[in-house]
Order: structure tokens, then C-alpha cells, then sequence
């Protein structure tokens, strides 16, 4: 896949780059999260091998971190606000509905690669609860019912 | 001299060096702080919370890693100090398995003493949510139980620091944090080279050896099979630790026995191997410099190194001995000259291997180590394995009296014994190489500068008109250090030992457990050695090439070092290993 060549050709770049400056991994596994979107086995032994740390030390930082993903997220990442006041006003249900429409559980990915779902910390909307986030778009208000018609918006 | 600093622990005044902690200062003044995630200079990390003491501080802080400061009044043993210790041993019950009946630690587990110690009453104080973790034994040498692991990282620091191997490290966060390969692959499909030192800094059972004994078991009880067990040097210098015996006490007399008894139908003695190896590894050596072949030679009698080489290192391929290691070469003629010798069918000869060593379990299992196309050794127990079958089996092994080997390949000299401690190879193959090269007989016996635990050590030895450089390296880390600086081209040599384990094989993987407290209060690496260093001063011969078994073995049946029929049994080769040995789909980095 020639994509696939030229993310790994800026990976390398990128570990070329941080190679020789102190505490390295860290800037360049957020890298390879942002070219590859997730990081494959495949580019965490790049990294390894790259900077010259063990697989061990990368997987443990991968899998300690949320910001790293170990499996390529949907077109849309929709993310349910479990604050307390979402949670009070009924954020689980929201979530069970998403889960129950998309026959995911939370953090998983459709197979279709179309939506990814998360539940998340406050996300400082508390005004609109329960809040949900599709990509950067804030929907407020959110029942079971309104799921359908939010999903319909991005399924096109 | 550094500064010293004065303070006290439980009102007892105590002067210690700039920079210690308040454990060291602890030590010093004879008040022992429990701890638990502490393994001196390898893992230092103040994670476990066992040896919290009070100094005056807002909150209570780990010994461990507090530097003592003038005039510091520390208290080890006050209300909050104990209540903490023993809520943080606590938690850390409640998400382990607590199934001490079954494990092989029992009785020696750093946990379970820490628990009776702290006076914990109610093993289930906090009964919360417990993980429940899939076992991996899929390795032929290691076993991981999760269930039983408390998370202190002393394998993770061990295998990285250490070994420089580094495959198993905390996964996850919080709660969930495990240690794990990486993608948490079975351990076999890493780049795991079997040495089991993880097993040895290991406080709970969540590390084992891959138990073969069952196997064992079968075949002793079998009617139909002719079992004959073998134990490496370092075995009889560690084994009576299991059996209350002082460490560095030698029971090769009582191992002897205690092998008859458990029904065992000969016993011979790796050592005689070892003699055989020197012969081998010494004419390979005399040959690659006679004849300009690849230098430095490398020993290869430690699997643990090898599957390191081959991993880490296979350009250093071409310099590995090509000798087999002791017990496969005394396995392989078990089914070729013992055979003959005795009539017995190849195919109802079992080999068990007695070693002190988990790596040795994978080396079995190679293709290319089968001379008469079946396995040279068929089973290798640990001597941690060894001692549970007495244990098992009821023997009285205070009480036993001392046996001699079977003959036919039981006599060994002092220049085998050596081959248990870190540069006991190379000291043993310098006595037989010195008279081969020059021809004279040599004097002082004792190379001291290959003896010692300094991590790399190094020496120019006259041979007649022959310097030969030599170097000994030993725990994969030193060998990596070793080799870089080879490659660099900043050193130079001729002929180099490197052992996997620290120490050598009297610290191998396999051996008795040792606490991380214990191993301050006596260094297996040195009691055991002593213990070794001992047996060769005291046999009537000390150089491999004197064993009249080893001779008698070349007049009937080798004939002579590196002969075709000793390079068809006694030589093997090796092959790179990948470093990742899983399926990357695109497969670019390996």
C-alpha cells in the first residue's frame, strides 16, 4: 500500500527528528497516532526498533495511555459524556441505545469502520445534559429516542 | 571518603555515606523494615509501600528510596506505620489468588511471609473485584500466572536491566495494570531467551519453571524404559539449600543417592561432560587460530546466551563454539556409546538432565541436537524440581549417605567443577590449552583473573610464543556490553566465556530461591561458587584431559578431539532467530 509507505516514511522522519533528545518516545508515538490514526503492531516495533527502546516499553505506554489507540477508529468517533450531570440526566441510557443501534460496545468500531463509540469524562457542557460529541460537533439534550436522527446526520 | 551523615532509626544512632537511603541506614543499625518490590540495585522503586516509616513528614514515606539526611529521626514501627503496611499488604491480597496450598512457593514466598509477619487475620479484608488471568505455559521453560502476580516489577526490571532482553512489562493502568508481553503474545512467541531469571527475583509463584517432572515421573515407572539422569556442576552446590542445608554446601554424595533412590537406573555426571567439552572446545579453539578461522571464539554451554546471540547478536554466529553444551553432548552418548557399551536399545533410553537452568528446557527441544535421530536428552528438571521429587518421594535427605556416580561416565576433575561459576569454562579450557599449546605442564593452577563477579572481566594469557586475549562476561546484559565494544572494534579477542546468568550457573534460573533479603545477608553468586572453587582444590585431578574416563572414551570410541564421529555427536550449529515472532500482516520492521 503505497499510503501506507509515506506514513511510514514521515514516522521515521519523525523518529529521526526526536532520536537524540531527551525522553523521545513520548512526541513521537503521539506522531505515529496522528499519521496512522491508531498505532498497528507493526509501527510500535518501527518505533522500537527506531529509537532503540524495547516493544515492551512502547506497548506499555500505548496500552497506559488513552490517547493512544491499538485499533483504527470509525470515520466519526462519537463520545457520550459520563460527567455527574450527564449521568444524572441519563447519559447511560444514551449509551446503551448507541451501543444497541451500532451492535458495539463502548470503544469499539463498527465493522463498516463508520462510527467508533466512547464514553468520556465531563466534556464542560453540563448546561446541555446529557451531551454528546460526534467528531467535534456537540449535540445537547440527547434521549434514546433523538440516537436515530443523530446517527442519520453522519451515516450518509 | 564521601561525607557522612549521622540520624536515627527507632532511637538508635547510626552513621551512614552520603546518599544512602534509610533502609541502608536501617540495615546498619540492625532494625529490619519489611519489603516487598525491593531487589537491591535492580529494582528501586518505592512502589509497594511495604517499607513506609514515619519521619516526621506530613505522610508516611518507602525506606527505600528516601536518602537519610542529618539528623533525621525515622520510626519503623509506630501505630500508623503498622496499620499502613498492613492495609497496603492487604489490597494487595484482595487481588490475588491466595491458592497457597497448590503453589510452588509455598513456604518460601516473599508474600506469604510478609502476610503471617504483619499479623493479617483476614486474608479477605477487602474482598473487591478480582481479575481472573489466562495462564501462560506455553513456553517449554517459563510459566506466567498472572493470578498470582503482585506487581512489584522485578521480572520487568530483571529482564530489562539485567538481561537486556526486556519482553515482559506493565500493561494497562490503574487496576488493570498487568505485566505482559508485548500484544500479550504467549512468552514462546517473544524474543524470551528462556534464563528464567525472572523465576529468581520473583517474591509469589507467578513465575515458574515449566514443570517436566510429571514427564519425569512416567518414565522412572515405566518398565520398559532405562532411565538415566545426569546433574550439572552447579546443581550439588545449591541443591541442600532446599533441604535446610547451608547455602555453599556441597551434597553431591547425598544428590547421588537421593537419584538411586528415586529410582533413577543410572546416574551420571555432567561433569564428565564438561571434561569432554574442554577437550572439544579447546582443539575448535587451537584450530580456528592455527588455521585463521573465525576469532573470538565463543563458549555456547549456555542456552540462555545462545538463544540471546542468535537473537540479538547473529552476526556473532560464526564465532559460537560449535560444541554442543555439556549435558546434550553427555545425552547424545548416552544413546550412542552407552548403548553400545550396554546393549540397550536406543529407543528405551531415556536422558533427564538435572540442571540449573530453565533455558536448558528450549534447548532440548532443538532439531539439530538429536545425533541418533532421537532427542539427546528426553527431560531437563531444574534443581528446584529435583528437590520436590525427594521431597515427594519421602527420602530423608539430611540422613543419607554419600554415593560415588556410575563409572562408565561418572569421574570428573576439578577443571569441571569450575564450569558452574562465571569463568570456570574459560579457566578450565585455559588448563588444557596451556599444555596442549606449549607442552608443559602448568603449575599454578588457578587463573584468578577470570574469577570474580565483576560484570566483564578481562586477561592476556602466555601461552608459550602465544598470547591468547581473553574475555568472560556474564548475565546478557554484560554480554551485550561485551559485544558492543567488539564491534565498535575497541577491543580485541581471542577466545571469550559468556554465561547468561549472572554469576553463572550457580545463579541460574533454575536454582533454589534465594529472597531478595536473603541475598543481602549471603550472595549465592559467591557462597555457591565457593562452594565449587572448593571441590576443585580438593580433587586429585584438576585438568579436563587428565579424566581417564574421557580418555578411555576417545581410545574406544572417538578417538580423538574433533574427529568425525565427535563432530557427528558431540558439535551442533545455529541459526538466527527473529526478534519479533509474531504475524505483522505487512511485515516491514522485523
Amino acid at each position: 500500500m503505497a499510503d501506507k509507505q509515506a506514513q511510514l516514511e514521515k514516522l521515521r522522519q519523525v523518529i529521526r527528528e526526536h532520536k537524540d533528545t531527551p525522553g523521545p518516545l513520548m512526541p513521537v508515538m503521539q506522531a505515529a497516532q496522528n499519521i496512522f490514526g491508531y498505532l498497528p503492531e507493526d509501527v510500535q516495533i518501527e518505533i522500537a526498533e527506531g529509537l532503540g527502546v524495547t516493544l515492551s516499553e512502547v506497548y506499555g505506554v500505548a496500552t497506559f495511555y488513552s490517547q493512544f489507540t491499538l485499533e483504527p477508529k470509525g470515520e466519526h468517533v462519537i463520545s457520550v459524556c459520563m460527567g455527574t450531570a450527564c449521568y444524572v440526566k441519563g447519559a447511560q441510557a444514551v449509551l446503551d441505545k448507541l451501543a444497541d443501534s451500532l451492535g458495539i460496545q463502548p470503544g469499539g468500531t463498527t465493522r463498516d469502520g463508520k462510527f467508533t463509540l466512547l464514553a468520556t469524562r465531563c466534556l464542560g457542557a453540563c448546561g446541555l445534559a446529557p451531551v454528546l460529541m460526534v467528531d467535534d460537533q456537540v449535540h445537547g439534550r440527547v434521549t434514546p429516542e433523538s440516537v436515530p436522527a443523530i446517527l442519520a446526520i453522519y451515516e450518509g | 571518603m564521601s561525607k557522612m551523615i549521622s540520624l536515627t532509626i527507632d532511637g538508635i544512632k547510626v552513621e551512614v555515606e552520603q546518599g544512602a537511603t534509610v533502609l541502608d541506614a536501617a540495615r546498619k543499625a540492625n532494625v529490619r523494615i519489611p519489603t516487598l518490590c525491593f531487589l537491591e540495585k535492580i529494582n528501586e522503586i518505592g512502589a509497594c509501600r511495604m517499607c513506609v516509616v514515619e519521619t516526621g513528614a506530613r505522610t508516611l514515606q518507602a525506606a527505600c528510596v528516601l536518602p537519610a539526611t542529618q539528623g533525621m529521626e525515622v520510626k519503623t514501627n509506630t501505630r500508623r506505620v503498622r496499620h499502613a503496611r498492613k492495609t497496603v499488604l492487604e489490597l494487595i491480597l484482595s487481588n490475588h489468588d491466595k491458592k497457597c496450598l497448590s503453589c510452588v512457593r509455598s513456604q518460601n514466598c516473599e508474600l506469604q511471609r510478609l502476610a503471617l509477619e504483619l499479623e493479617v487475620t483476614n486474608e479477605n479484608a477487602f474482598a473487591g473485584e478480582r481479575i481472573e488471568y489466562m495462564v501462560d505455559d506455553v513456553s517449554p521453560s517459563i510459566v506466567r500466572d498472572n493470578n498470582k502476580c503482585i506487581l512489584c516489577r522485578r521480572c520487568v526490571s530483571t529482564c530489562h536491566k539485567i538481561q537486556s532482553v526486556g519482553v515482559i512489562g506493565p500493561v494497562g493502568r490503574g487496576f488493570k495494570t498487568s505485566i505482559e508481553t508485548p500484544f500479550k503474545l504467549p512468552l514462546s512467541n517473544t524474543a524470551c531467551i528462556g534464563c528464567g531469571q525472572c523465576i529468581a527475583s520473583c517474591p509469589v509463584g507467578a513465575l515458574r519453571e515449566k514443570e517436566e517432572s510429571p514427564m519425569v515421573w512416567r518414565m522412572i515407572h515405566d518398565p520398559h524404559k532405562h532411565v538415566v539422569v545426569q546433574t550439572a556442576p552447579a546443581v550439588r552446590a545449591a541443591l541442600g539449600e532446599e533441604f535446610g542445608l547451608l547455602m555453599g554446601t556441597n551434597v553431591t554424595g547425598k544428590m547421588v543417592t537421593a537419584l538411586r533412590r528415586l529410582g533413577f537406573d543410572q546416574v551420571f555426571d555432567t561433569d564428565f561432560a564438561a571434561d569432554l567439552t574442554i577437550m572439544e572446545e579447546a582443539a575448535e579453539l587451537v584450530n580456528r587460530i592455527q588455521n585463521k578461522g573465525v576469532l573470538p571464539m565463543i563458549t555456547s554451554c549456555s542456552p540462555g546466551w545462545v538463544n540471546y546471540c542468535e537473537t540479538f547478536y547473529p552476526e556473532f554466529i560464526p564465532n559460537l563454539s560449535t560444541c554442543k553444551s555439556p549435558h546434550e553432548m553427555m545425552g547424545a552418548l548416552i544413546k550412542s556409546y552407552y548403548a553400545e557399551k550396554t546393549g540397550i536399545p536406543t529407543r528405551n533410553l531415556a536422558v533427564v538432565s538435572v540442571m540449573p537452568c530453565t533455558a536448558k528446557k528450549i534447548e532440548a527441544d532443538r532439531e539439530q541436537l538429536s545425533a541418533m535421530g532421537v532427542p539427546d536428552v528426553d527431560a531437563v528438571i531444574t534443581t528446584r524440581e529435583l528437590a520436590r521429587m525427594i521431597k515427594s518421594n519421602g527420602i530423608d535427605f539430611w540422613n543419607l549417605p554419600d554415593e560415588p556416580f556410575d563409572s562408565l561416565m561418572g569421574e570428573s576433575t576439578g577443571a569441571a567443577a569450575l564450569f558452574g561459576a562465571t569463568g570456570g569454562v574459560m579457566e578450565a579450557a585455559l588448563r588444557t590449552a596451556y599444555e596442549i599449546i606449549t607442552g608443559e605442564t602448568l603449575e599454578t593452577l588457578e587463573f584468578d583473573m577470570v574469577r570474580g563477579l565483576e560484570g566483564v572481566k578481562e586477561a592476556s594469557i602466555s601461552l608459550g610464543e602465544l598470547n591468547l586475549r581473553v574475555a568472560v562476561a556474564h548475565g546478557t546484559d554484560n554480554a551485550k556490553k561485551l559485544l558492543d565494544s567488539i564491534k565498535r572494534g575497541e577491543k580485541q579477542y581471542d577466545f571469550i566465556e559468556i554465561m547468561g546468568c549472572r554469576g553463572g550457573c550457580v545463579d541460574g534460573g533454575g536454582q533454589p530461591f534465594v529472597s531478595a533479603e536473603g541475598r543481602l545477608r549471603a550472595d549465592p553468586r559467591k557462597v555457591r561458587a565457593r562452594a565449587l572453587y572448593r571441590a576443585d582444590a580438593k580433587m586429585p585431578l584438576r585438568k579436563s584431559h587428565e579424566n581417564p574416563g574421557v580418555q578411555r572414551l576417545y581410545k574406544e570410541f572417538l578417538e580423538k578431539p574433533n574427529s568425525r564421529t565427535a563432530h557427528h555427536l558431540l558439535h551442533t550449529q545455529y541459526a538466527p532467530q527473529k526478534k519479533y515472532r509474531h504475524e505483522t500482516g505487512e511485515g516491514m520492521a522485523v
